[in-house]
């Protein structure tokens, strides 16, 4: 059994939220530089080139590359022979977004409850925790600071299996399609098929978070991927949506086994400013 | 597509010329509001009360700032989504608000009142934030301090760079632009 301190806990959490709200990953990063290169809008080119400059900005100085630091979402995966000690688990995990947020110099954007009195929690706790217990001694940390411009474009449908594949492409393409301008494109698209209901979601959010350019190792799923992206491409929507061929950077696609009667699809929407980090304990 | 640099406030004559599609630099002073306080300004205005800050002939953006380090007037300060804003905004345009900052559509009600009252709807590049927050020379807050971010703060920007995404006579770049460039699927 491997004993860790939870203030480890804290510190990798705390260090994970600073790299991700201050350094785009290398796969974002060079896809916008490479859309500069094919997008045919010139005043699109203009925005992709305000993006690279400002990924460099936020690099060089430590500042948010997003004033929308976003409400931090962390994935766990646990090692089944891990022991924390000296602390709650969880505690430890919002105590390490806590002290990011105030000494990061992010944005404090969590209201403690969402219908009748919105009342900022000013530290940006609690974190959206997705805890996984995994063969090993390992602890994996994956973040995701997610604005909320895109998180509010994402959407969640429950089709049939007679929906197929035609169905699920028709519901991501309509997604992007609605969201527009609104969740900042060029976005990354996350995609969960399958499942359950929040199974779907799950996977939709880890799928932004894969890299831009990969593709799913299984053949008819990344096939899947090319021909949505293509088609979510040719939407015209644009950079900053203001037209343009650069709508979206990467449709991320994963699945998991469903019902017989079923068939859920969740499409989650990240824009340009997608921010996440991954560190191992 | 025409480029100007502009001194604020926003005069007349800048408000008939302006058309979708312009590139514009903004220079002078603007003012920040968004959900919170755009409820609690419509909330006075129900109530026959006067608002902290007189909005006639001012730019709104709409922004929830990042705080500044160290050095730094402000925080990353990009743009929010302006639609959670549509339901409050003609009240605004009806009392003189003559600019808008934000990202993305708005409603068919907001249109109708941008071309009634003369308004322009001008778009930073969402996500370009920390590129933004250069321009942002100095913030002040002008109200409501207990909303933290989402206080009413007042800006002084030199060339803070926009695009103009809907002018006062109906054109709407996020109509026009995308036609140009929507292909036949595959």
């Amino acid at each position: 059994m491997r004993q860790i301190p939870v203030s480890q806990l804290t510190e990798k959490i705390k260090q994970l939220i600073f790299t991700a709200s201050y350094e785009i990953g290398p796969d974002v990063e060079k896809a916008v530089q490479d859309a500069m290169k094919t997008e045919a809008s010139e005043i699109g080119r203009s925005v992709l080139c305000q993006l690279c400059e400002n990924y460099q900005i936020a690099r060089e100085e430590r500042i948010a590359i997003c004033q929308d630091t976003g409400m931090a979402v962390i994935f766990i995966d646990v090692g089944q022979d891990v022991h924390f000690t000296e602390g709650n688990f969880e505690d430890a995990v919002h105590e390490g977004v806590r002290q990011a947020y105030a000494e990061g110099y992010l944005r404090k954007s969590v209201v403690k409850e969402p219908i009748f009195d919105r009342k900022n929690t000013t530290d940006n706790t609690p974190a959206v925790i997705h805890t996984r217990l995994v063969p090993g001694d390992q602890v994996h940390i994956l973040i995701t600071c997610k604005g909320f411009g895109s998180e509010n474009m994402s959407a969640l449908k429950m089709l049939v299996p007679a929906d197929g594949v035609e169905g699920v492409k028709k519901f991501i393409v309509e997604t992007a399609k609605k969201a527009g301008p609104n969740p900042c494109p060029p976005m990354i698209i996350g995609v969960g098929v399958g499942g359950t209901m929040e199974q779907a979601a799950l996977i939709a959010k880890r799928m932004t978070a894969r890299a831009v350019g990969s593709r799913n190792a299984h053949p008819q799923y990344a096939r899947l991927e090319e021909e949505v992206l293509s088609a979510i491409n040719c939407l015209g929507i644009g950079p900053a949506g203001i037209g343009g061929t650069t709508t979206a950077l990467a449709v991320n696609i994963d699945f998991a086994p469903t019902h017989i009667a079923g068939l859920p699809v969740a499409v989650n929407i990240c824009c340009h400013a997608a921010r996440h980090a991954e560190g191992t304990l | 597509m025409a480029t100007y640099q502009l001194q604020l406030p926003l005069t007349e004559n800048d408000i008939r010329t302006l058309r979708a599609g312009d590139m514009v630099t903004l220079t002078g002073e603007i003012y920040t509001a968004r959900d919170a306080a755009h409820k609690r300004l419509i909330a006075l205005l129900e109530e026959g009360k006067e608002l902290p800050v007189d909005l006639a002939g001012q730019t709104l953006y709409y922004v929830g700032p990042a705080p500044a380090s160290p050095g730094h007037a402000v925080g990353s300060a990009g743009p929010t989504t302006s639609y959670r804003m549509d339901p409050y905004t003609p009240r605004l345009l009806e009392l003189g608000l003559k600019g808008m900052i934000g990202k993305g559509k708005r409603s068919d009600e907001v249109r109708t009142a941008m071309q009634q009252y003369g308004a322009v709807y001008f778009g930073a590049v969402g996500g370009a934030a920390a590129l933004i927050s250069r321009s942002i020379k100095k913030m002040e807050v002008m109200a409501y301090p207990d909303l933290g971010p989402e206080a009413i703060h007042r800006f002084t920007v030199e060339n803070f760079p926009v695009i103009v995404l809907m002018d006062a006579f109906g054109g709407n770049i996020y109509e026009e632009g995308p036609k140009l460039y929507k292909r036949e699927m595959l």
